[in-house]
């Protein structure tokens, strides 16, 4: 669906140009006119008062018989033999899709067990396709990405999901790439449109400054990687029967080869991204030793510290502590955002946590958009007060 | 050593505000940028050119005024700039993206490329592995360090959730690397010089070797069917009052749903 100018309609009165995200609109001889820049994103098509600007259906390619693909597919990815706990959010999604479209679940497992792709069956998937070729050992983008285009090729599921994680977002455009298919990054929301059976993918864009809804209508399968932590697991089945199929081609190859692999997970991250509270500070705190006043709420409620990018910018806390697009990604129960105005790039890291509770000076800052609860005021008054009355409470 | 370096010019997105009222972004008045982890490409670049010779060209796909971004990678220190720039390129997603840059890259005889990670306005992380495959090459994602490089390989670290990976690969191959990998430098007054007399190569669809079919719109699997605003959080409470009030009805409000 992309767009197009109605030359005869246009008056040349440029309301559209400020629209375009990407300046693809341009003015040639008084009228108004795509440029090579335009993503098809639509902005624009509801902007003009004269109605000029138009979308036109793109034809289907030929050849493509879309009919005869069928079932979802998840990857599941594993470290160290390890099914990792994306593959078990992706199956949640995975089941309700392919309930809604009235077909089966498979999942595709490289480099594990069999005990691990039975704990796939019991969390909702029908099929397993399993590779226990040694070359999976490690993560290696080429053999990947060779045996999974393969058994897509032999089998056309209809839509294809893997996690938004450094394995899936690595090797799955090579997959895409190479089946000649489209793929939709870091989706948050997945639906079927009920008239098409189309797949909805919904993903932010812009730095989480608009949401777009991506479809894939005349390529198969639809492939998209799902971003972690956002999607629900499914039910546990001890008793679920399924059916392990074993997979593999001969030549699989890698011209890249792991000499080792390094664990450094900082405490601090995965209590950034393990806590259930979070107290995150910001450039608000007018000073570095504001994050002293942090720490105690943080710790009084046995939660962790975040911070936004101004206040790493500022060198008041390591980078570690940083919340958003830059840095962590977190979605714990409580978020408390101080002295933090809500900058796009922070938002993205930390809007799906449950219940988020901002306390800023500027009752315009953006941080109150989504905010559950906001407080106007000085962080200085209210968190002193607020570490008082909880140790009132838990005094009592 | 020929290297290559894949640009982007982008909206800053930290500038981009939304309009409320019509739900589209106003970008009025938002500068363009280099692409924030592109910087780390061009300097990773211009690293390995130090350590072992040779020549970075950079490239970059998108209107006629992304010239711009080329002539500041120059002055950087880049070789030469390549701008692949055609309406038929129109509309590309990251399929056509990749497939249009892989022709043209195809005939720079690239050793290494590098890309950024991922590119902000559109946050894909696509282009740069797609790409390596329609060239029928190895890639290494995320890279956080070169630990050495010569004519027949390289090793480096690739970050992964729960630490990194030490890989190598053969040449020729793609990398895409974060911005833990370097210090992008500043242009210097000299490269400001050159940058400004510098000739930009332009490429259209003529000068790469592709089925239209395959090229901006008619070549991209995926459309956008609509975009819309991120909805503000339903049942928002704003806590009014005294100091005091405020903490008393947050405390009210999180006993209720016993948080505490």
């Amino acid at each position: 669906m992309p767009v197009k100018i109605n030359r005869d309609k246009c008056t040349g009165c440029e309301e559209c140009l400020a629209s375009c995200p990407v300046s693809a609109i341009d003015m040639k001889d008084g009228k108004a006119f795509i440029n090579e820049y335009c993503e098809a994103c639509m902005t624009c098509l509801n902007v003009c008062p004269e109605g000029a600007i138009i979308e036109f259906d793109k034809e289907p390619p030929e050849g493509t018989d879309i009919e005869s693909y069928k079932g979802v597919w998840i990857f599941a990815e594993q470290r160290g033999g390890k099914i990792s706990s994306i593959a078990y959010e992706l199956l949640g999604i995975g089941r309700k899709l392919a309930d809604g479209r009235g077909t089966g679940l498979s999942a595709v497992l490289f480099g594990a067990s069999e005990t691990e792709a039975e704990e796939l069956i019991k969390w909702g998937a029908d099929k397993v396709y399993l590779s226990q070729d040694r070359i999976f050992e490690q993560f290696n983008d080429e053999p990947y990405s060779q045996l999974l285009a393969s058994l897509i090729k032999e089998h056309k599921p209809e839509t294809v999901l893997a996690g938004a994680t450094p394995i899936g977002r690595s090797f799955i455009p090579r997959v895409a790439a190479r089946l000649r298919t489209g793929l939709t990054a870091d989706c948050t929301s997945l639906e079927i449109d009920k008239e098409t059976g189309n797949l909805l993918q919904i993903r932010p864009a812009f730095g989480g400054n608009i949401m777009a809804t991506i479809l894939c209508p005349n390529n198969r399968p639809q492939m998209a990687t799902v971003r972690p932590r956002v999607m629900k697991r499914g039910q546990y089945d001890e008793g679920r029967k399924g059916e392990i199929v074993k997979a593999g081609i001969e030549g699989l190859l890698s011209r890249t080869r792991v000499l080792e692999t390094v664990k450094e997970v900082s405490d601090i991250t995965v209590n950034l991204q393990e806590a259930n509270i979070i107290v995150s500070g910001g450039r608000g705190l007018g000073d570095p030793k504001g994050f002293s006043l942090i720490q105690e709420l943080a710790e009084l409620l046995g939660g962790a510290v975040g911070s936004s990018r101004a206040a790493v910018d500022a060198g008041w806390i390591p980078y570690r502590h940083q919340v958003g697009q830059t840095g962590k990604t977190v979605c714990p129960t409580i978020y408390f955002a101080c002295g933090i105005s809500g900058a796009v790039q922070h938002l993205v890291g930390m809007q799906s946590s449950d219940i988020i509770i901002a306390i800023n000076k500027n009752p315009e800052a953006p941080i109150f958009n989504v905010a559950t609860y906001g407080i106007v005021g000085d962080l200085y008054e209210i968190i002193p007060l607020l570490i008082k009355k909880i140790k009132e409470v838990r005094g009592a | 050593m020929n290297i290559v370096v894949c640009i982007k010019q982008v909206p800053d997105t930290a500038e981009v505000r939304i309009n409320p009222e019509t739900g589209t972004l106003i970008r009025e008045g938002v500068p363009s940028i280099i692409n924030p982890f592109d910087m780390h490409a061009i300097e990773a670049g211009l690293y390995i050119k130090e350590k072992t010779g040779g020549k970075v060209t950079v490239i970059t796909m998108g209107p006629p005024q992304a010239e711009t971004a080329l002539r500041e990678a120059i002055s950087m220190g880049a070789d030469e700039g390549v701008l692949l720039s055609d309406r038929a390129f129109a509309g590309s997603d990251t399929w056509a993206t990749s497939f249009t840059l892989s022709k043209a890259i195809a005939k720079l005889q690239a050793d290494v490329i590098f890309c950024g990670k991922q590119a902000i306005d559109g946050d894909t992380a696509q282009v740069g592995p797609e790409t390596a495959e329609f060239l029928n090459i190895p890639h290494i994602s995320y890279i956080r360090k070169i630990e050495e490089v010569s004519q027949s390989g390289i090793r480096v670290q690739r970050l992964m959730d729960e630490g990194y990976d030490v890989i190598e690969s053969a040449l020729p191959v793609l990398l895409t690397v974060v911005k833990e990998l370097n210090e992008p430098r500043l242009p210097s007054l000299k490269g400001k010089m050159t940058a400004k007399k510098a000739v930009i190569k332009k490429w259209g669809q003529a000068d790469i070797t592709a089925d239209e079919n395959d090229l901006g719109l008619k070549g991209s699997p995926t459309q956008v069917k609509n975009i819309f605003s991120p909805e503000a959080r339903p049942g928002r409470k704003m806590l009014e009052g005294t100091p005091e009030e405020q903490v008393d009805a947050l405390m009210q409000e999180l006993r209720g749903i016993k948080c505490l």
